[in-house]
Parts: structure tokens; sequence; C-alpha cells
């Protein structure tokens, strides 16, 4: 048997991968750690960051932002709340909108209920700007 | 008898608000398409989550559990959470929803129980408000939301989330429609607070191996379980979506049938009362003919 591990992430709205892969590293709370076919069952969350499928060589890396990472003898399966690929992602657009966001935290003084949307929008966009390198 | 003029007047009325139906009809089947498509999409990640639960609330127990599985211990206080469309021409959907919602209500109010309702959903509040205007402790306005996606689930989660921490009530139950197809949406209750188990998801196999958690069993429950009920909220949303684009599309096939039948009847009694007229005349000039 060649050893695969099936890989399934998954946001609220969609199933966004679903398959064989050799080796996924996931941004995992208390760091990351690689997880390969046969790995024990493990359950772990999920800090915004990189997230790392390689399959036959090539790497393929996607942000997700917050979620759990659930290994069972099944195979590896993530709960994201938000995933993109980061193939997809323009850096400049992402410091604009980095920068917009700081803006609105910084103008959101008064009020609690927009000051936390900000910040959440902040905390977002960095580790997405952090995953980029 | 009316002139015929009316009669054409009547005539192209119906027919023009037959085309409105006919278009409203159109609009929303293929809505429905693509709700029905989101809410199939959203599927994978509620399996799973119910999977993950399923394993993980049979490994914490007792005291650890966070307060979103165990509950408060009491069941006086009731919150009932009523998911309606935002907008009407959709028959008797919502009427059913608030209906199951209402024959809920009845029954804890006579078990001597606090009722708290939550409307979500502009027609549902407007119905309720009828009836229960006192218990009505707050409003979840999603018109904004074109397209229901996980932010709207979040809102009403927070909403939840922040009245349940403020010691609100003890049980929340949600109401909404489940979509089960064009003709058929059955309104459904669901328990959100205690968190259930789902049933019938068993934990995997672990072939003698041990689970291991990062950071603990208790952190990973507690950070799962407002994702948990943020997911269930956001597939009540997209099922009721579906469902109101459903009865929508059914509602308004209805409407453009029964105009067509009214167009029918009007034509046939326009041109009866066309040819009396002619009738009439010919009569009058043959006898006016004959008389000289």
């Amino acid at each position: 048997m060649a050893d695969k591990l099936n890989f399934a992430l998954v946001s609220p709205e969609r199933e966004l991968f679903h398959g064989d892969v050799d080796q996924v590293v996931v941004p995992g709370s208390e760091g990351e750690f690689g997880v390969l076919p046969n790995h024990a069952p493990v359950m772990s969350v999920i800090k915004p960051g990189a997230l790392r499928v390689i399959d036959g060589g090539s790497e393929r890396r996607i942000f997700v932002n917050g979620g759990f990472a659930d290994v069972t003898p099944d195979g590896l399966t993530v709960l994201a709340e938000e995933a993109i690929d980061l193939a997809d992602i323009d850096r400049a657009e992402v410091e604009q909108q980095l920068k917009n966001a700081q803006d609105d935290l910084r103008d959101s003084l008064g009020s609690d209920a927009k000051r936390e949307v900000a910040e959440r929008a902040v905390a977002r966009l960095e580790a997405l700007k952090a995953a980029l390198h | 008898m009316p002139s015929l003029k009316e009669f054409r007047n009547r005539i192209a009325s119906v027919k023009s608000t037959q085309k409105i139906t006919k278009a409203m009809q159109m609009v929303a089947a293929a809505k429905l398409k693509r709700a029905q498509a989101s809410a199939e999409a959203a599927r994978p990640y509620a399996d799973r989550m119910a999977r993950v639960i399923a394993n993980l609330a049979s490994a914490v127990k007792g005291d650890d559990a966070p307060a979103l599985l165990r509950g408060t211990g009491k069941d006086q206080v009731q919150l009932v959470v009523v998911m309606t469309s935002e907008r009407g021409l959709c028959g008797g959907f919502n009427t059913q929803i608030v209906r199951a919602a209402r024959e809920k209500i009845s029954e804890l109010i006579a078990a001597g129980k606090t009722v708290k309702i939550l409307a979500v959903g502009k027609k549902g509040r407007d119905q309720l408000r009828r009836l229960y205007g006192d218990k009505i402790i707050g409003y979840v306005d999603l018109s904004n939301f074109r397209n229901i996606s996980s932010e709207a689930a979040q809102i009403v989660g927070d909403k939840i989330n922040e009245l349940y921490n403020s010691g609100e009530f003890d049980v929340a139950t949600l109401f909404f429609s489940r979509f089960r197809s064009v003709i058929s949406q059955v309104p459904t209750a669901l328990q959100l607070i205690p968190a259930r188990a789902p049933e019938g998801v068993n934990p995997p196999d672990l072939k003698g191996a041990a689970y291991e958690y990062e950071p603990g069993e208790g952190e990973i429950l507690e950070a799962l379980l407002p994702r948990y009920m943020n997911g269930q909220i956001l597939q009540a949303l997209l099922e009721n979506q579906a469902g109101f684009f459903g009865a929508q599309m059914s509602a308004m096939d209805n409407a453009t049938r029964n105009a067509g039948d009214m167009i029918k009847k009007l034509s046939l009694r326009y041109n009866r009362q066309r040819q009396a007229n002619i009738t009439k005349e010919l009569i009058e000039i043959i006898s006016g003919a004959e008389a000289l």
C-alpha cells in the first residue's frame, strides 16, 4: 500500500480540498506540526497561518484563519474558519487592506463593537501577511 | 354589466400582474438553485464538525464541560429563536414556522416557564409581535445580507452567546424550516443550548491508540462549541433560505396560474358582452328598418 494521507479541508461554506497527499504541515496553536500517513490521533487548535500541503514534491500553501485539526487513523480533517490559497493572494493588496484596517481601528475608539470588528480584521490581515513570507 | 372598456382595463391589469408573478417565479427558481447548492456545500463542514464534537463530548464529561454543553442546570427561562425570511410573497412559509414556534411557546407557558423570544428575520418578528410583543427581547436583521454567509450566522451566534453569558436564559431552541423539496418545507425545532452531541455519529475507531489534545480537551471543546453552534445556525439559515425560495417559487407559480384562469374568464365575459352589444345594435337597426 502506497502510504498516502487522506486530507480534507473544509470551511463552513464549502469543502475546499479532499484527497490523498503525502504530508500536511499544520500551524497548531502549540507550534507547527507535520502530519504524515499513520499519524497518531491528535486534535489541535489551529492559529491563523499557512498550512502546507505537500504532495509528490510540490507544495501548496493555504492560509487558514483559525480552526481545528483532527487526526484520526482515517486521515486528517481541518475545520477552518476561512481558507485561502496563498497563490491567489496579491501582497500589495493585503498591505493596502491592512493599512485600511489599522486606520479603521484608530477611528473606532468610541465604539466597542466597532473596535472589536476592526481588531479582528487587523489580526487576520497581519497573520495573512506573515504567512506570505 | 360593466362596459367593454372596463373589461379591457381589467384584463390588461391582470396580464401585467401575471407578468410580474411569472418573473418572480423565475427569479426565485434561479435563486433556489444557488441556495440549494450552498446548503449542500455547507454539509461536509457540519458533518465533520459533528464527528469531532461527538468524539470530544465523550472525552469531556461532568463539571469540566464548558457551559455551552453543560447548560445552567435549569430550564426555567426558555429562549425561542425564530428564524423566518426577510421578505414575503412566499405563501405560508413564515406562518408555518411561526405556528410551530407558537405551539411550543404555549406549551412552555402552560408548564410555567418564562419564555423569551429572539426574532431572526422581519416577517416572523412582525407576526410574533402581534401575539407576544412583550416577550420579544431581540431582533436580528439580516436584510443586508444578499447571500447567507458564515458572517450572518456569526451575528446570530454572537447575539445568542451574549444573551447566554449575561444569564438571560437557560435553554435555547431554534425554529427554522428544513428544506425537503420545493413544495415541502418542514418547520423544525433544534435545541442549541445546552448543546447536544449529534446522534447517530460514532467516534472514529482509534485502533487502540490514545487521542492527544493540543492544548487540552477542555480548551478545545470550549473553542469548538461556539463554532459548532454557529455551524448549526448557518445550516439553519441556509435551509431556511432554500425553503423560502422554494415556497416563493410555488406561491408565484400558483399566482401565475390563477392570473391565467382569471384572464380566461374575463376574456370570455368580454367576448360575450361584445357579441351581445353587436346583436343588440343589429336588432335595433333591423327593427328600425322594418318599422319604416
